[in-house]
């Protein structure tokens, strides 16, 4: 990834774990290879994912776009260790994560997901949410936890917000904490499915610099499950088009705008000339799913 | 990203705020405040005149028209003067130590028949909404015993247990486990899936997503399912004394009617009625205590 406009100033800083001295991220390295899932409800099997293989460079922001339900999410919950695979592999920086005799990859906290619904938990506070992890590991005690999760909160603009729960704060205060909770864990990867899906247009802008303030600062590989083709081209470096179910890689395109980048990239003629070159296979897609009627698996 | 308010930009001034979140009442501005509010709206009054209509149609009844069927029943003229008197004609007033004796006794075993279907009750309905295999073992059985009505098990107690104290713990306990058990498990199913996948992912073991996300989870179905519990508890129980027993509310309705004096009966009745409301108002306060997550975020959607 070539950055062509020198770093604006801003909160990021040096000696950031996942970017090292040269600038280039060497963690969080993904390989999917020729990944099929079948599923057998009621004895009929259903192919959710058929043969799907992709390549993830370390620190990339891999957009995955394709119509509801076709399938994406299984994919992800197959890195997440949420599913099993029927057959192929996955690996994690040149480690197996799934594969042949290995059919479920463990969970752990170097692959976070961020949901499509959030899951931050209502009965703890923010401050409590984003601790949980590094406490529930055993690496930081209650009280270092906290601390490091109030400042934490505090470096993503919700400093004020700590001491309240989930139920008290915006659904994008709620997102954005979503990420916190996973980053104090210094994650090789994010998962993330259509974690803005509910949103409105104008928190939606609001979340998407708040993540790419995020990537800048961290380089940390992101994994992006959403429909919105927009979303895909502004956010990722990569974006891979789906099939609907069975889920198949369908369309690869390099997006070339440089980074950092800003809400101005939306309006730039390099942005509208991505979303016509990508435009096509989407709508195919969407058309193909409409047509097949199928209910969406959540 | 200069032109808008940027993430990671350090904390918020507190004049940015909002003004609900910079000035939030206490304690005696708080009161006042929900005082003013409560009186500023139609409850308390629609609440008045409800307790006035409910005692006035049955004066009249009673008292005040005399009817047929209704002539021997105490009106509440008569109730309230035997509550309250110094020396009551029928034996039973708020003067009197027996009348404390009778809640005491029942109150005591209230006590002890809840904190025990509390002790049971909980643990066994998280473990089964848990443990899928525990379900498979423990559900039918549940699920068998729960329609017998608690005085079918009376006989049984009584066989079962000596004295008068045991057998109506047991049933009164019996009755309340139930539905304890079956609420707590009812909350562990309704736990989204997503949190119990979030703690995975945050490295969480069995036992902290036990300890963290099942029984939180659970917390506000628990304390819906203990409400109704405790007032289980106490319908049962009263049935239970009215069976076997040498003292305790319900003893003292039953007695009352076998030895035809109506008005104990009746105090009887509406002492039940006030304790066991008090009850139920404790057991709400120690869930919104134990849940401020849940309270707070209730209030925000105006409830």
């Amino acid at each position: 990834m070539n950055i062509a406009v020198p770093r604006m100033p801003g909160p990021g800083r040096e000696g950031q774990p996942g970017a090292n001295a040269t600038g280039g991220p060497t963690r969080g390295q993904i390989s999917i290879r020729n990944v099929t899932k079948i599923y057998d409800p009621e004895g009929v099997n259903v192919m959710a994912v058929d043969n799907c293989s992709m390549e993830i460079a370390a620190g990339e922001v891999c957009m995955i776009v394709g119509p509801s339900g076709c399938g994406k999410t299984t994919l992800l919950n197959a890195i997440a260790g949420f599913h099993s695979i029927t057959s192929g592999e996955i690996y994690l920086d040149g480690e197996l994560l799934c594969g042949p005799g290995k059919p479920k990859a463990e969970q752990g906290a170097d692959r976070i997901v961020v949901f499509q619904h959030g899951a931050l938990f209502p009965w703890m506070t923010l401050a409590e949410n984003v601790a949980y992890g590094p406490m529930v590991q055993g690496k930081l005690r209650k009280r270092e936890a906290i601390e490091k999760a109030f400042h934490m909160l505090a470096e993503a603009g919700l400093g004020d917000f700590g001491g309240k729960y989930p139920g008290e704060v915006s659904s994008g205060m709620a997102r954005r904490t979503e990420i916190v909770r996973a980053l104090i864990n210094n994650p090789k990867v994010l998962l993330l499915d259509e974690p803005y899906r509910a949103m409105d247009a104008l928190t939606k802008s609001i979340m998407h610099e708040s993540l790419l303030e995020v990537y800048d600062r961290t380089k940390v590989t992101i994994f992006f499950i959403t429909h919105d083709l927009d979303e895909a081209i502004f956010l990722g470096d990569r974006v891979h088009v789906v099939t609907t179910r069975p889920c198949k890689l369908k369309k690869t395109v390099d997006v070339t705008l440089s980074r950092p980048r800003n809400y101005q990239a939306l309006s730039s003629e390099e942005f509208r000339l991505l979303v016509e070159e990508i435009n096509g296979a989407v709508h195919e897609e969407a058309i193909k799913a409409f047509q097949s009627g199928e209910r969406e698996m959540a | 990203m200069a032109t808008m308010a940027t993430p990671g930009s350090g904390t918020t001034p507190a004049s940015d705020l909002p003004t609900r979140l910079r000035t939030k009442p206490t304690g005696f501005a708080l009161f006042w405040h929900q005082t003013k509010t409560s009186l500023a709206s139609p409850t308390p009054y629609l609440t008045a005149f409800g307790i006035f209509l409910w005692f006035f149609t049955y004066w009249l009844l009673c008292e005040g028209l005399q009817l047929p069927r209704f002539v021997k029943i105490p009106g509440p003229v008569t109730i309230f003067s035997e509550w309250f008197s110094m020396n009551p004609t029928q034996g039973i007033s708020i003067f009197t130590a027996e009348y404390y004796h009778h809640i005491a006794v029942s109150c005591r075993r209230i006590a002890i028949a809840f904190f025990l279907a509390t002790a049971i009750g909980v643990p066994l309905g998280l473990l089964m909404g848990w443990s899928k295999k525990f379900h498979d073992y423990s559900f039918p059985i549940l699920e068998t015993l729960r329609p017998i009505p608690i005085l079918a098990w009376v006989p049984l107690a009584i066989l079962m247990f000596k004295g008068y104290e045991t057998p109506v713990i047991f049933l009164a306990t019996l009755a309340s486990l139930f539905v304890t058990t079956l609420n707590t498990m009812l909350g562990v199913q309704s736990i989204d899936e997503a949190y119990f996948r979030a703690a995975g992912c945050l490295g969480a073991k069995k036992w902290d997503v036990f300890r963290h996300v099942v029984v939180p989870g659970a917390l506000p179905y628990i304390f819906t399912g203990l409400q109704i519990s405790i007032g289980v508890a106490w319908f049962s129980l009263v049935a239970a004394e009215m069976v076997s027993g040498d003292f305790g509310l319900g003893y003292l309705i039953l007695s009352s009617y076998v030895n035809g004096v109506t008005v104990p009966m009746v105090i009887g009745m509406l002492t039940l009625g006030f304790v066991g409301w008090f009850t139920s108002i404790i057991v709400r306060m120690i869930g919104n205590r134990l849940m401020q997550w849940h309270v707070r975020a209730l209030a925000l959607q105006g409830r």
